[in-house]
């Protein structure tokens, strides 16, 4: 009983959720996504190498919804990852330190990032003449 | 039974490898290189969406177009290495599957570095 009382050591499940360790954990996670964008894009690459049959079937599949589906989720992974990464570089030369400022520049990256991969998808359709 | 091991032969695998600098400035600098090279790539891309092979392979084919994507595929992969290594240290603790998954790692690394570089190259020089 008495143990239950004393403070507990930090631990993740203790600390009120901020869009500081939101933005933190999901730089470690769009840099996998990327891994696997890294992995599409060298396909792609041989693809376009390989000759125009295997290129058409190579972009039948990314034109497909569930292809479509995981390059807009690779364009937002590829801009949060260059927001918060921008933000890690001026947290290296001491920037950004001040909480209410840390606060908004996260915040910032996900702004950023929802606004451009928006920005890109809808130039993208509008050179393809969809939109 | 004496021991014959050299003081470093104990010490080797124990501890830091000095080399951690390194890794972290080396993941910054290709960092900073990557900001203008993603660019290139978005703009590139969303340019020619929806084009066809012979239209791609003519873009490719440019030289400006063959180096900057040479390097965007070398350095995007070298700062892809060098992350998912640190994901590898802090989440696998296995120390063999930790080694493992760093031959892994460097090995794929290294191949579709390999692959992406071939492909451009056998473009901008193919016929």
């Amino acid at each position: 009983m008495a143990q239950a009382d004393r403070p507990l050591s930090p631990h993740l499940q203790v600390y009120r959720w901020g869009a500081h360790m939101a933005v933190s954990i999901m730089h470690r996670a769009t840099g996998s996504a990327l891994a696997v964008g890294a992995v599409l894009l060298t396909w792609w690459l041989v693809a376009l190498a390989t000759g125009h049959e295997y290129f058409a079937t190579v972009q039948g599949y990314a034109g497909t919804w569930i292809g479509r589906l995981v390059l807009f989720g690779i364009t937002f992974a590829l801009m949060q990852h260059l927001a918060s990464g921008v933000r890690h570089l001026l947290m290296d030369m001491g920037r950004l330190y001040d909480l209410k400022v840390n606060a908004l520049s996260a915040r910032m990256t996900f702004i950023f990032s929802i606004l451009a991969t928006i920005a890109v998808w809808y130039a993208a359709y509008k050179v393809m003449g969809v939109l | 039974m004496a021991d014959m091991k050299t003081p470093l032969a104990k010490v080797r695998g124990l501890g830091s490898a000095k080399d951690g600098t390194h890794h972290w400035l080396s993941h910054r600098v290709t960092a900073i290189a990557n900001i203008p090279l993603v660019v290139f790539f978005i703009v590139s891309f969303v340019g020619n969406a929806g084009k066809g092979h012979a239209e791609w392979v003519a873009w490719l084919k440019q030289p400006i177009v063959s180096v900057l994507m040479i390097l965007f595929v070398a350095n995007m992969v070298y700062h892809m290495r060098l992350g998912l290594q640190v994901l590898i240290e802090d989440y696998v603790h296995d120390h063999g599957t930790k080694f493992a998954s760093m031959i892994a790692l460097t090995f794929v690394s290294v191949l579709i570095a390999a692959l992406s570089i071939f492909s451009i190259l056998r473009i901008a020089f193919g016929g």
